[in-house]
């Protein structure tokens, strides 16, 4: 499984990238959190606001913060 | 999930349309783990709006009886009038915004930049200004979001004008701005406030498409333009369309919560400083010792502002003292304005999508629009205060 967290570096991107990799470790999974902050990346993505959360190819957020049980959740598939 | 095209009217409409049954779809579909009664979450409501009003209505009371009664400070001083005035402005404002930041996420929960750029690509310019503005002002987005935002309207063919309408309005009102300045200054510099950061942001758009500035965008996204047929949505509805009462209370609560507690120090600090001198500097400080209203001093803190880099949140507390002091209202508004609405970090971010003729051009506009509106507004301020 490939997580990319996308932001260029602010304060609230970092905070996602932090509870992406906590969800990780705590739900077990064996997956690959990327960080991205290279915009043209971002617009090939189609990505406008960030921060935001791309688990296997599908958007998950965009704009904000998500919590911990939403990404464990996400990476879970929803069995939580 | 399917792309859609909003490369045209029609196909926009369509876009909308299918985007509402499929939100239809995942909301019947969705679980209800904690769903309330739509009677029992307004009772709720009322219940704590009306402990809310009673509250608010005994705040001066109340002040003065800590300030008088349980300090027993001696009516009439400097210390009593500046402790009076800070439990009454601190309580005052930390009240409103709860409420306000409430509501207002409440209101705009499941309104993300995505939508508005699906809505904002089928409109003509006319009103396109406008609306964007209008988004500009109710949209959160953090600050480093604007490159991605940027490309991303302008990826969907939206007029350059549209965009920079929201660019600019965006980071001047947000539902904070609004509740410090009614705090702090009143309704009426509220108004003022926020109509001129609208008008601030259909002028820039106006005059950038007159101009056709999107001639000087860095290479690579005119390049792209050319290259994509049609626009391409990213694909993605945002989760939070399927909104129930309970979503959006729980979206409204935490954006009340994080707010609260990121500006409530500001808040201290401002309103102490204030508070300050207000007890202890004579009003018309700054009048006798600077001299007020020269016509140069409106540019003058125009161009020492661009640069500076603050938030909304920061300034406004530091309006409150200026004022105070005795400088004019049209060069307090245009110095706030010209340090919120652009910053040498936001130029540096800027100037990867733009080439420096349209960075130059881009603040050479608002050190225009910002002069002009502190001219105004000092040849007006007899009027308005």
């Amino acid at each position: 499984m490939i997580i990319k967290v996308l932001g260029p570096g602010c304060l609230k991107c970092k905070e996602a990238e932090s509870i992406v990799n906590a969800a990780v470790k705590e739900s077990n999974i064996d997956a690959a959190v990327e960080k991205i902050t290279d915009f043209k990346e971002m617009m090939a993505l189609g990505i406008m606001s960030t921060p935001a959360v791309i688990v296997d190819d599908k958007i998950m957020c965009t704009g904000r913060v998500p919590s911990k049980a939403e990404v464990i959740k996400w990476i879970t598939g929803g069995t939580s | 999930m399917s792309k859609c095209c909003c490369s045209s009217k029609d196909d926009h409409k369509e876009s909308i349309l299918q985007d509402y049954v499929k939100n239809k779809d995942i909301m019947c579909g969705k679980e209800h783990k904690k769903e309330i009664s739509r009677f029992k979450y307004f009772g709720i409501a009322l219940l704590a709006s009306a402990i809310w009003t009673g509250l608010y209505s005994v705040l001066v009371p109340a002040s003065q009886w800590i300030t008088y009664g349980i300090l027993e400070l001696s009516h009439g001083t400097p210390v009593a009038d500046s402790v009076e005035f800070f439990i009454y402005d601190t309580s005052k404002i930390l009240m409103l915004l709860v409420f306000m930041v409430y509501l207002i996420g409440w209101l705009r929960a499941g309104l993300h930049v995505e939508r508005v750029r699906t809505y904002l690509a089928g409109k003509g310019r006319g009103i396109g200004y406008l609306l964007g503005a209008g988004f500009g002002s109710i949209t959160p987005f953090c600050s480093c979001s604007s490159i991605p935002l940027f490309l991303g309207f302008t990826m969907a063919r939206i007029p350059i004008g549209i965009t920079m309408s929201f660019l600019i309005t965006s980071p001047l009102i947000n539902e904070i701005a609004v509740v410090l300045l009614w705090g702090l200054l009143g309704w009426k510099v509220t108004a003022i406030y926020i109509t001129i950061g609208v008008f601030a942001g259909v002028l820039g758009g106006i005059v950038m498409d007159a101009i056709k500035a999107e001639r000087w965008l860095q290479p690579f996204i005119l390049h792209a333009i050319k290259n994509e047929p049609t626009s391409q949505a990213s694909g993605f509805e945002p989760q939070a369309n399927n909104i129930s009462l309970m979503d959006r209370h729980e979206f409204a609560y935490s954006e009340a919560k994080n707010i609260f507690q990121r500006v409530w120090l500001w808040v201290l600090f401002g309103v102490g400083l204030g508070a300050a001198l207000h007890g202890f500097v004579p009003q018309e400080w700054f009048a006798e010792n600077l001299g007020a209203g020269q016509w140069w001093s409106v540019p003058l803190a125009v161009a020492v502002g661009i640069p500076l880099y603050t938030n909304v949140t920061g300034i406004i507390p530091i309006m409150e003292s200026l004022l105070m002091k005795g400088l004019p209202l049209g060069t307090t508004l245009a110095f706030c304005m010209s340090t919120v609405a652009a910053s040498l970090p936001e130029v540096i971010m800027l100037k990867q999508v733009m080439r420096w003729k349209f960075v130059a051009i881009f603040l050479g506009m608002l050190l225009i629009i910002f002069t002009l509106v502190g001219w105004f507004f000092n040849a007006m301020s007899g009027a308005i205060l």
